[in-house]
């Protein structure tokens, strides 16, 4: 999956260090391989099920290998009028693209005005923005619904691109980066004449890039994969994203699974492959939305 | 969550340093008194639109009898609430199902995604040729949706095709455990699905816990002759107090507010008997119309949540003491 080097963290102090035997060692990786498994086989099962024909995974005791290999499931996503698939992943596609820049654009000005300038009202705006992140957004559900549905939004891909845009982990997180990033360079911009918009161009976004990223993937993300809210608010079988298009899916092809699985396969590979190349960035967010910043 | 606070406040109320009268004079001069609010403006639209208007108008829908059909939308004040309180009521029993499957998911879920993911992030906090590689690995399935892993073990843990009992029968085990439909199996189910799909999860945020434990502290630990548990229960658990804390509450929350899980995987089977709080509400309120209710029952469950949260602060800051 990924090549294993290790990064800088890695090295870091708190690691503990290697067991010495040989036989600690083997243990180790027995455990470690034992696990993988656990965590991976469900995965990978996914997969093999996606390439068998109806009667091969219908089969008792399932076989591990599809005998024969079988583009069974793929060829009925792919030409399926009731359930079209393909139009779902590219709204997926669409509407995660458009959720992560409209997030990165909004959060970023408003962390960039809450971290470096002074106003009349900040330390309220800063509370009311933190404030929300302990109200559970499941139970703005029903309100937000009203509001959608006020602005006539609702079965359009707008409603799943711009109402979780709100979210105040995007400023949060993204002021507490700004916070962290050394003065000097804005102030030389400063005295180079530059104004506040030509600072935050020029100076924080570039420096900021890494956060930056972390934000929109794991933006991408949440939004790829997000299932309560367009279950409510998309109807229309063109107007799906994926997961609501997968639990269509689920109840038109009720056992026959290679098709429900080729759909799963379909909607997991675009966030595996993020994961892969991005994922220094996902566990990097992860561990610092909480703790540090 | 307490330490995002902590270092905003930290940050944000801190006396400015010396220099900082100058630093502002300078760049003040520069600023418009319109920017800040320029550059804050198109996310306080956002937030004011899709974070705040919905708090109040939650309050406000709670005490109207509000039909999405119909016209007519009168003031029933504390009527909403009543009703989730009165035994007599039509919707108690279902509300309150409701309530006990998301207690039970959560009771069982929390424990095992704080000590699972913590026991994760030991075994990968050594150094060893592919350590990346193996933290990749455990946290993929988190990388996943909901709709995804739904799916997925819906068909693995199917009684008859699925994966789980097929397996569990080659090991000579009982082969035919009805995991989906039937509880206490559905339980297990819920449960044994999420501490796959989010240990990961928890275990990265451990893991940045216990990178910032100093080794030195080890190495002394080490000289004074303490034990492995000895430096566990010592050196580890005390230094990673903090991320416990966070770790317990936001596990708490994700718990509590579980949908995706028992809407596909159980489908709330046993009858209604996996349909979990956040279910009720949005079924409630946008399938069969009754927004006023269901926005007192989702002002209810924050509250719930709210006072378990703080008792979790509480019960941690006696420890501390």
């Amino acid at each position: 999956m990924t090549t294993p080097t290790r990064t800088a963290v890695d090295r870091r102090a708190g690691a503990t260090r290697a067991p010495g035997t040989g036989l600690r060692r083997a243990a180790l990786y027995a455990t470690l391989v034992a696990l993988a498994l656990v965590f991976l086989t469900p995965l990978v099962w996914m997969v093999i099920t996606s390439l068998k024909t109806y009667a091969g995974a219908q089969q008792i005791p399932p076989t591990w290998l599809p005998d024969p290999v079988s583009g069974y499931g793929y060829e009925q996503i792919v030409n399926n009028s009731a359930n079209p698939v393909l139009r779902w992943f590219l709204n997926s596609m669409l509407a995660a693209t458009l959720h992560a820049l409209l997030v990165l654009v909004t959060a970023s000005m408003a962390a960039y005005a809450l971290a470096r300038m002074r106003f009349r009202g900040r330390g309220v705006t800063f509370a009311l923005i933190v404030g929300t992140l302990f109200i559970p957004p499941t139970s703005l559900i029903i309100p937000n619904f009203l509001i959608v549905d006020t602005l006539d939004w609702i079965d359009t891909l707008t409603v799943v691109i711009v109402p979780g845009a709100a979210s105040a982990f995007g400023v949060f997180f993204l002021r507490q980066f700004f916070l962290s990033l050394p003065r000097e360079l804005e102030e030389a911009a400063v005295l180079d004449g530059a104004n506040q918009w030509q600072i935050f161009l020029r100076v924080v976004l570039p420096l900021s890039k890494p956060a930056l990223a972390t934000l929109a993937v794991l933006s991408f993300l949440t939004n790829w994969n997000d299932f309560l809210w367009p279950i409510f608010v998309l109807f229309s079988p063109e107007m799906l994203t994926l997961p609501p298009g997968l639990g269509l899916l689920q109840g038109a092809y009720v056992t026959d699974y290679p098709v429900i699985m080729a759909g799963a396969v379909l909607a997991s590979v675009p966030v595996l492959i993020l994961f892969v190349f991005a994922q220094r960035h996902i566990i990097q967010g992860v561990s610092r939305s909480g703790l540090k910043g | 969550m307490a330490d995002v606070l902590e270092v905003g406040a930290a940050r944000g109320d801190a006396p400015p340093p010396a220099a900082g009268t100058a630093r502002r004079g300078a760049s003040a001069r520069r600023t418009g008194r319109l920017t800040p609010y320029l550059f804050l403006a198109p996310y306080l639209v956002l937030f004011g639109v899709f974070g705040l208007l919905p708090i109040l108008l939650g309050v406000w829908l709670s005490v109207h009898q509000w039909d999405f059909q119909l016209p007519n939308r009168p003031f029933v004040g504390l009527d909403n609430y009543q009703e989730l309180f009165s035994s007599d009521s039509a919707v108690y029993g279902d509300w309150w199902q409701s309530v006990r499957a998301t207690a039970i998911f959560t009771v069982f879920s929390v424990p095992l995604l704080v000590v699972v993911p913590l026991g994760l992030a030991l075994l990968l906090n050594r150094s060893f040729p592919g350590r990346t590689f193996f933290r990749a690995i455990y946290f993929a399935p988190y990388v996943l949706g909901v709709a995804v892993i739904g799916l997925l073990w819906r068909f693995l843990l199917d009684a008859n095709l699925g994966l789980v009992n097929r397996l569990l029968g080659a090991v000579g085990l009982p082969a035919d455990t009805p995991w989906v439909t039937d509880v206490p199996w559905a339980w297990v189910s819920l449960v044994g699905v999420t501490v796959w799909w989010t240990s990961g999860f928890n275990a990265v945020i451990y893991l940045a816990g216990l990178q910032d434990i100093p080794a030195e502290l080890y190495e002394a630990a080490k000289v004074d002759g303490a034990s492995a548990w000895e430096r566990f229960r010592h050196v580890t658990l005390p230094g990673l107090r903090p991320v416990l804390l966070f770790v317990i509450t936001t596990t708490v929350l994700a718990s509590a507010n579980v949908f995706g899980q028992s809407f596909l995987i159980t489908q709330g089977a046993p009858g209604t008997e996996t349909r979990t709080v956040v279910w009720f509400i949005v079924e409630e309120g946008l399938r069969d119309n009754d927004a006023g209710r269901a926005a007192a029952m989702s002002i209810v469950f924050a509250l719930m949540l709210a006072v378990v949260s703080i008792a979790n602060f509480r019960l941690f800051r006696y420890r501390e003491d």
